[in-house]
């Protein structure tokens, strides 16, 4: 078989091959949920009303979709340079450990906000300016010292949660000291349990799509991100452009673990990301890389998280099912955008 | 210093890093096999993970341990079918498609394992591989403890690094494998399916991962844990590049690895490792992964068609 691109796809071909996918991957999770000896049909309805069903369902749902946005936009805007940044999970940390940081005290003025979101944004970003640096300077691949970075990290705020940021009131248990009352994200409606994380996210969603339409870094990313080579011949900066991509990238994954510690949980754990990093790759590629995508698929993807959760609970099947679905409509979906755009022919 | 070298004497420490060589070397060679025929196989840790369920999972149900090894390699495959499926003849992603086999296979594995286990709490054991007894050589001094105290699986492991090597650069298969990583075009000039011997390489290299993460469950330990791959298929991934593409080095690399990794342990249990927090020893393995990176990159061959999609007819 061969691929043939197609000149003018009609809008049938556009639509049509990612609701396929879609489709399929529906089929995939009433196969699963059968398999685990659930009704299909119910089990796809109780993971619905578990993400959608009520006001407490709908806002778990933004509280989860709130890092996803972040780390989904990171990821977003380093693919889109086709920069691999596979560490979103270590610059969430470098955000969460500023948080706690500069939120447990040492300020007490109401700068402390504004002054611990600079210094998330700027640890994130130092994070991956190191990987860059090695690629750009000595052509070291950033897929593993990015991914690799993950580890270290976990590792690094397990030992300052039973080290030096360890609660002396935390019964023994490994995690930080809350953080000082005016350090943590008021809620966007008193009483209801959303906090201004949210907010931010889809502010920086905004923000990040301006950048991409509206400046001269958002044009060189793209053209880097299509071929490097013709953006060098055009004289394009192209390891500037790397970099100054890194930053806005790492700080963008660093800002999740920074909402999640001031709007969320109050204090840095061991068990803030449950993988958020990863999954905002999941949130990109269905996104097709559109900041305003991200929102969209971060949405999506925190309604299968808390609605499998919920119907794992009801049905017995494994909450595990969210993450094959999550994988199964990656694959589904990066193949039904390609053939979008091309045709297979036999020989 | 003196604690240092009271580890390196030892031949249990020996016998040590072998053992955790076994499953980096297996890993390796399957990821050098997918890049030397062109693709990156970042499916590899999840991969790892499957083989170390299936194969567990396999002898749990009556299997002998072989049959379980033959499990885990077959899923394995399937696996490398899938991904060289989407990369190869659609050329997709390869980065993008290989995190998300990796995310797949790893969720795949949690969601049988707790389908099939609903109410444990720990995960049972199985009777694993047991040290190979070899005549004479078991009883030498020393070398029988560091050397020859190893399970089949281990030298099943370091026999088949050999015959890939083996392979590589004495067969026309290998050629041919290794031209589909260099100049695909001419392969097909040749009369050969790029399609073919890519995808072919990409299931063969995934079967060994399989094994490789299998060795944990059936030879390392005895049970499965969802964490227990821990970031190894990411060193082999590094551990391919330290090596240069070459069967030979990667060996080498991987046991230089195990070694510093068996030493890391043992030091935490020394003054040294009552004086620094037990994480810098724990990280040092991934530190040393990234070192090791930094100081090959400038020697690295990398095959020139790793990464390229190749599709008949385009030029």
């Amino acid at each position: 078989m061969r691929l043939e691109p197609i000149a003018n796809p009609t809008t049938a071909r556009r639509l049509g091959y990612p609701a396929l996918a879609i489709l399929a991957t529906l089929a995939v999770a009433a196969l699963l949920a059968r398999i685990a000896g659930a009704d299909p049909l119910a089990a796809l309805g109780q993971i619905a009303t578990g993400a959608l069903g009520s006001k407490l369902a709908i806002l778990e749902t933004l509280n989860r979709a709130t890092p996803l946005i972040f780390t989904g936009l990171a990821v977003a805007v380093a693919f889109r340079a086709k920069l691999w940044n596979i560490g979103a999970e270590a610059q969430l940390y470098a955000g969460a450990i500023m948080a706690v940081v500069l939120g447990t005290g040492a300020l007490g003025s109401p700068l402390v906000l504004p002054v611990s979101a600079l210094a998330a944004l700027l640890a994130g970003a130092m994070l991956l300016l190191g990987p860059v640096l090695l690629k750009t300077r000595l052509g070291v691949d950033e897929v593993v010292t990015t991914l690799l970075l993950n580890f270290i990290m976990l590792l690094f705020v397990s030992y300052l949660l039973e080290g030096p940021m360890k609660d002396p009131m935390g019964m023994g248990w490994p995690k930080s000291a809350a953080l000082t009352p005016e350090a943590r994200l008021p809620r966007i409606v008193d009483g209801l349990r959303l906090h201004w994380g949210f907010g931010l996210a889809l502010i920086a969603a905004v923000l990040v799509w301006l950048i991409q339409i509206r400046t001269t870094l958002g044009f060189e990313i793209r053209a880097v991100g299509q071929s490097p080579e013709a953006a060098r011949f055009a004289g394009m900066p192209v390891n500037a452009v790397l970099v100054k991509t890194a930053l806005l990238s790492g700080g963008l994954a660093a800002l999740a673990g920074w909402s999640e510690v001031a709007g969320l949980k109050g204090h840095l754990s061991q068990d803030l990301s449950p993988g958020f990093g990863y999954t905002g790759i999941i949130v990109a590629m269905l996104a097709l890389l559109h900041p305003l995508g991200v929102v969209l698929s971060a949405l999506f993807v925190a309604g299968i998280f808390v609605g499998s959760d919920a119907m794992s609970r009801a049905a017995g099947v494994p909450t595990y099912i969210a993450d094959m679905l999550l994988a199964t409509a990656l694959l589904f979906m990066v193949l039904a955008i390609l053939l979008t755009r091309v045709r297979v022919v036999r020989g | 210093m003196s604690e240092v070298i009271d580890i390196l004497i030892s031949a249990s420490f020996w016998a040590a890093v072998i053992r955790i060589a076994t499953p980096l070397i297996l890993a390796t060679m399957g990821e050098l096999i997918c890049e030397r025929a062109g693709v990156l196989n970042l499916g590899i840790e999840g991969i790892m993970v499957i083989g170390a369920f299936a194969g567990w999972m396999a002898v749990y149900q009556g299997l002998p341990l072989w049959g379980g090894v033959a499990v885990a390699m077959g899923a394995g495959m399937l696996f490398g079918l899938l991904h060289s499926t989407l990369t190869v003849p659609f050329g997709l992603s390869q980065h993008v498609v290989g995190l998300g086999i990796t995310l797949l296979a790893t969720a795949s594995a949690s969601f049988a394992y707790r389908l099939m286990l609903p109410e444990v709490t720990s995960p049972p054991k199985i009777e694993p591989f047991q040290p190979l007894d070899i005549p004479v050589l078991s009883d030498l001094p020393f070398l029988g403890q560091a050397i020859f105290s190893q399970t089949a699986l281990t030298w099943a492991a370091f026999a088949m690094a050999g015959a890939v090597a083996l392979v590589l650069y004495r067969t026309p298969l290998g050629l041919a494998v290794r031209a589909a990583g260099e100049n695909p075009a001419a392969v097909e000039a040749q009369g050969l399916s790029v399609t073919g011997l890519r995808m072919g390489a990409v299931m063969v290299g995934s079967g060994l991962m399989a094994v490789g993460g299998a060795f944990l469950t059936l030879s390392a330990f005895s049970s499965f844990f969802f964490e227990m791959v821990n970031g190894r298929g990411w060193v082999c991934i590094a551990l391919v590049v330290f090596g240069a593409w070459k069967p030979g080095k990667a060996v080498l690399g991987a046991i230089l690895f195990a070694a510093f990794d068996a030493l890391q342990i043992r030091l935490q249990q020394t003054p040294i490792g009552a004086v620094l927090p037990y994480q810098l020893f724990l990280a040092a393995p991934y530190i040393l992964s990234i070192l090791a990176l930094v100081l090959m990159s400038r020697r690295a061959e990398v095959p020139a068609a790793l990464m390229v999609p190749y599709n008949k007819g385009e030029r």
